[in-house]
């Protein structure tokens, strides 16, 4: 077997050394009536090419989002990733390295999280941010408890434009933790008043930004009434790239910024694994969840960093951390700085102009073919209002080699103001063409 | 006061940079991509542009190359030496693994799309699924959680659905001395409140204790199995009958399933939940601290619980269930994350099972225990060995051989560093007094074993010589030397700033 260095004459001398007759005399501590005295039941070891030629008939099987005309979003963008971010990630001092406790063999991990940190503060215009959690979703439910400790009041308030995952995984995080958990309706047409929901127990409200249907609003007066109130605000985003174009939520008054980072520097994945960013406001630093990399000084007065204060992590407080994540998403963490460093302000800001005028040429495109577009504000994403029921619509379109988008009653399912609902969403991997396209079998269709 | 000759002009020495943050390097209008100019057009932002600068830096990619490049070479690896960190399973990663995960078909592939355009993606995981429930011999598993601890609070939380479904409030969660940190901390969030149980003098878990602790407001017992100890607990079969006597669930963490991986399936251990780490035992890079994967395996009882969303053959084709309405007979107690779990280590995973085949994972298992029961035979003599053997995948010491030497496990720990290794996993569990727990997996030559074996005889010796001030200035050959991680808690400084704002923020 390729990957087991030790030989037949390796083992009997390493036994030989233990005084074990057998290997299975070292499992002695297992009970014989567990101890298996066969493999189980499944296929026998493969070289390198039978599995590659298996693995690669499954991938055959699927539609890669690059080969067709392709305009999903719904929480997951695809956008083009530089070729260097992929190389340098698979070095495998990054790629084959644990979390970095022992800083001076880390240096590599801490530096390029102190980097990854110092970035997601200043685009999401927060004081500080960690090294990354598992995803959005998670970001956002760990959002929810932070604010339950820094307020020390139990419930929260979920816009209804936030993605409906994102409110499922809060509402799972905190399902037993005696919290009041109001969902807002979903907010179709921008017009809730989630101010209003706000009482003394409300330890924060959560919104999206843009919301879920890819519209975008001032946040500052909701700011305002949180704070008014001795709530947090908590601002969660999908998609990072909007903050290339879009005011900073940290200059809209937010505590608490809970976002998805996957769209810079990593594939769509089929869903995972993602990479959630966090920021807050300095003051909150020490009721934040996850690692954070700080600057310190070696003996020698050298710059340097290590992970710090750790006191409120699982491996120290046990049952009283601020949370029970153990790992982040470090090296889809580090695709993230890397593919931000190549991009710079220039870039990052130039991408999300891009993604913008791509996404006004396709509702210009759209409401010329006569199609309805539900949100007149966005970033690169929008809900069409069509004549009859998307899902079946889609489904027809990807069998004609056209991703169009996801229908609404796939987020929220059983409701029939929904069914007509589809979300669509242009990058800067759309081409003219793909939305000539898009417009042209839609208009067909309805 | 930096002298020596060790001191150049430029700071670096040799292969090893001195490598300034990216903000250190910007040049304003310099950039790593060529972006076309974006068409004018109306803003539909809604008056919520963007004005003032960001602050990000400018590089071009040959910088950015550089930059990190540099950086890797600050950072040990696996790729480059013996990386025996106990409970972590620093194993090889096999590259195969990486080339698959990035086939466009994978990785290339929205959450979204339309099932028909994602039969070979759901056939995967159905696919892994069916690898992890022969492997465990358990019924169910759950394919999203994003990561170890994810998967503990998973487990957790489906028994706790299931005790509520049966209207049967519990309060407490019985945890050993000897568990990981995220075992109690994935209790807290819960809701539970937590209870230790102790340790027997042979490092298992106290069984007479264990039954006193038992009472119908025990919602689970939380075992690791192999132990943080590195050893078996040979009493888990009565273990599970007295939790299931008392109506609690028995779950199990799978950190350490490696040791047993193709020997023992935890389901005949009467076990009614357990997370696997694709990351330990599959292989899975740990990337630097992450992205795992943490599939929860359930039992009967649990099954119905599982949190969405998961997949399902029906009429020939794979379909995925996202709603609790689409599932009759199930009660999803909620969903994990965004989507549907970490399709990009479940490939790499499914590489690498497929790769070893059940004799290869058997053999596996049966290196990784042979490896570290031969560094125990190695070194018990010189290293003090709180528990006797055989061990399984890792061998845990204590500090007792340091005892009067004025050299800690740290200051060891740090001239291994010296030495070119990585230490193993210190002062972890919290059951021994300075521990040393050592994991060397199956991927270790035995070359590489025995030049590590004399490495720390040799160490030993030396502490025990007399020499503790090598041991306190160690390392002395890192990037870094030691760091001062006090000042770093005491004023955290977790951001750049320009010079010119530094100074208030550090007030």
């Amino acid at each position: 077997m390729r990957y087991l260095p030790l030989t037949d004459s390796d083992r009997q001398d390493m036994l030989g050394a233990i005084g074990a007759p057998s290997v299975d005399a070292l499992f002695r501590d297992v009970p014989d009536s567990v101890h298996l005295s066969a493999p189980v039941d499944l296929p026998s070891h493969q070289g390198e090419l039978e599995v590659e030629r298996a693995l690669t008939a499954m991938a055959a099987e699927n539609v890669a989002a690059g080969s067709v005309p392709f305009f999903l979003g719904a929480g997951a963008y695809r956008h083009h990733v530089p070729a260097s971010v992929d190389h340098l990630i698979q070095r495998g001092e990054f790629l084959t390295s644990y979390t970095p406790y022992q800083p001076e063999v880390s240096q590599g991990t801490l530096q390029y999280l102190f980097e990854f940190q110092t970035q997601v503060a200043l685009i999401t215009g927060m004081d500080v941010a960690n090294a990354s959690m598992y995803d959005g979703a998670t970001s956002c439910a760990e959002a929810a408890l932070m604010a339950r400790r820094v307020t020390r009041r139990p419930d929260v308030v979920l816009s209804g434009g936030l993605h409906p995952h994102y409110t499922e995984t809060t509402e799972t995080l905190l399902k037993f933790l005696d919290s009041k958990i109001e969902v807002m309706p979903p907010d179709i047409e921008g017009d809730e008043d989630v101010i209003a929901r706000i009482g003394d127990g409300t330890a924060c409200v959560i919104v999206q930004y843009p919301d879920m249907f890819g519209r975008v609003r001032d946040l500052q007066p909701i700011a305002d009434a949180c704070h008014e109130a001795g709530a947090l605000l908590v601002v969660a985003m999908s998609e990072i790239v909007a903050l290339g174009a879009l005011r900073a939520p940290g200059d809209l008054g937010a505590d608490i910024v809970a976002a998805e980072g996957r769209s810079l520097g990593n594939p769509l994945n089929f869903g995972g694994p993602y990479v959630g960013l966090f920021a807050t406001r300095e003051k909150y630093v020490r009721q934040m969840p996850g690692r954070l990399a700080g600057e310190t000084e070696d003996v020698d007065g050298k710059r340097g960093w290590v992970l710090t204060l750790s006191t409120r992590e699982q491996h120290i407080r046990r049952e009283k951390a601020t949370s029970n994540i153990c790992t982040n998403s470090g090296l889809c963490a580090l695709a993230f700085t890397i593919h931000l460093s190549l991009l710079g302000e220039e870039g990052f800001r130039r991408l999300a102009a891009l993604n913008h005028a791509k996404t006004v040429s396709l509702a210009d495109s759209l409401a010329k073919a006569g199609l309805e577009i539900v949100n007149d504000t966005f970033f690169n994403e929008l809900t069409l209002r069509l004549g009859s029921p998307a899902a079946p619509l889609v489904d027809r379109l990807a069998a004609d080699g056209i991703l169009a988008g996801v229908p609404m009653s796939r987020l929220l399912p059983g409701n029939d103001d929904f069914a007509n609902l589809l979300l669509v969403s242009a990058t800067e991997t759309v081409t003219d063409e793909d939305i000539e396209r898009l417009c042209a079998a839609l208009k067909e269709a309805v | 006061m930096e002298t020596g000759p060790t001191e150049t002009h430029t700071g670096n020495r040799g292969l090893r940079m001195e490598e300034p943050l990216i903000f250190e390097q910007d040049a304003p209008g310099r950039t790593g991509v060529d972006l076309p100019e974006p068409p004018p057009v109306q803003s539909r932002l809604g008056g919520l542009e963007r004005k003032d600068a960001i602050g990000l830096p400018g590089l071009s990619e040959p910088q950015v190359v550089r930059h990190y490049t540099r950086l890797s070479q600050k950072n040990y690896a696996i790729d480059t030496g013996f990386y025996p960190l106990g409970s972590c399973t620093m194993k090889h990663n096999p590259r195969l693994n990486e080339k698959m995960a990035r086939l466009p078909g994978f990785a290339d592939l929205h959450p979204m799309q339309p099932e028909s355009t994602v039969q070979g993606a759901l056939k995967l995981i159905d696919t892994l699924a069916h690898w992890i429930k022969t492997l465990t011999g358990m019924p169910a598993v759950a394919m999203s959680p994003a990561a170890g601890a994810h998967g503990e609070l998973c487990g957790l939380m489906a028994a706790r659905a299931a005790l509520e479904a049966r209207g049967d409030a519990r309060k407490r969660v019985l945890v050993p001395d000897s568990a990981h940190g995220t075992n109690p901390a994935t209790a807290a969030i819960c809701g539970y409140s937590v209870e230790s149980i102790p340790l027997t003098d042979r490092g298992r878990v106290d069984l007479n204790a264990l039954k006193a602790a038992l009472d119908g407001d025990v919602a689970a017992f939380m075992l690791t199995n192999p132990n943080t100890c590195g050893l078996f607990e040979d009493e888990i079969l009565e273990q599970a009958e007295v939790v299931h006597d008392a109506g609690a669930f028995f779950y199990c963490d799978g950190a350490n399933f490696n040791a047993i991986v193709g020997r023992v399936r935890p389901g005949d251990l009467g076990i009614d939940c357990m997370h696997l780490n694709l990351h330990k035992t599959f292989s899975t890079p740990h990337g630097g601290g992450g992205p795992g994967s943490g599939p929860v395996v359930l039992s009967e009882a649990l099954a119905p619980y599982a949190p969405l969303p998961w997949v399902v053959y029906v009429d020939g084709g794979f379909e995925l269930i996202e709603h609790a309405g689409d599932a009759p007979g199930a009660a999803p107690y909620g969903r994990m994350k965004a989507f549907h779990g970490q399709m990009g280590m479940f490939v790499r995973a499914l590489a690498y099972m497929t790769s070893h085949g059940a004799d290869g994972l058997r053999q596996a298992s049966s290196d990784a225990v042979l490896n570290a029961n031969y560094l125990l035979a190695q070194l018990s003599d010189v290293f003090s060995l709180p528990y006797d053997g055989p061990c399984m995948h890792e061998v845990l010491f204590d500090d007792g051989f340091l005892k009067g030497t004025d050299v800690t496990t740290l200051d060891f720990a740090k001239a291994m560093i010296d030495e070119g290794f990585h230490p193993m996993t210190m002062y972890f569990p919290l059951v021994v007094h300075g521990a040393l727990l050592m994991e060397p997996t199956e991927t270790e030559s035995r070359e590489s074993l025995d030049q590590f074996i004399d490495a720390m005889r040799n160490l030993a010796a030396r502490a025990k010589a007399g020499d503790a001030a090598a041991f306190h200035n160690a390392p002395m050959h890192t990037p870094r030397r030691r760091l001062d991680e006090t000042a770093a808690a005491r004023r955290p400084v977790l951001r750049w700033r320009p010079d010119s704002v530094q100074g208030e923020a550090a007030e």
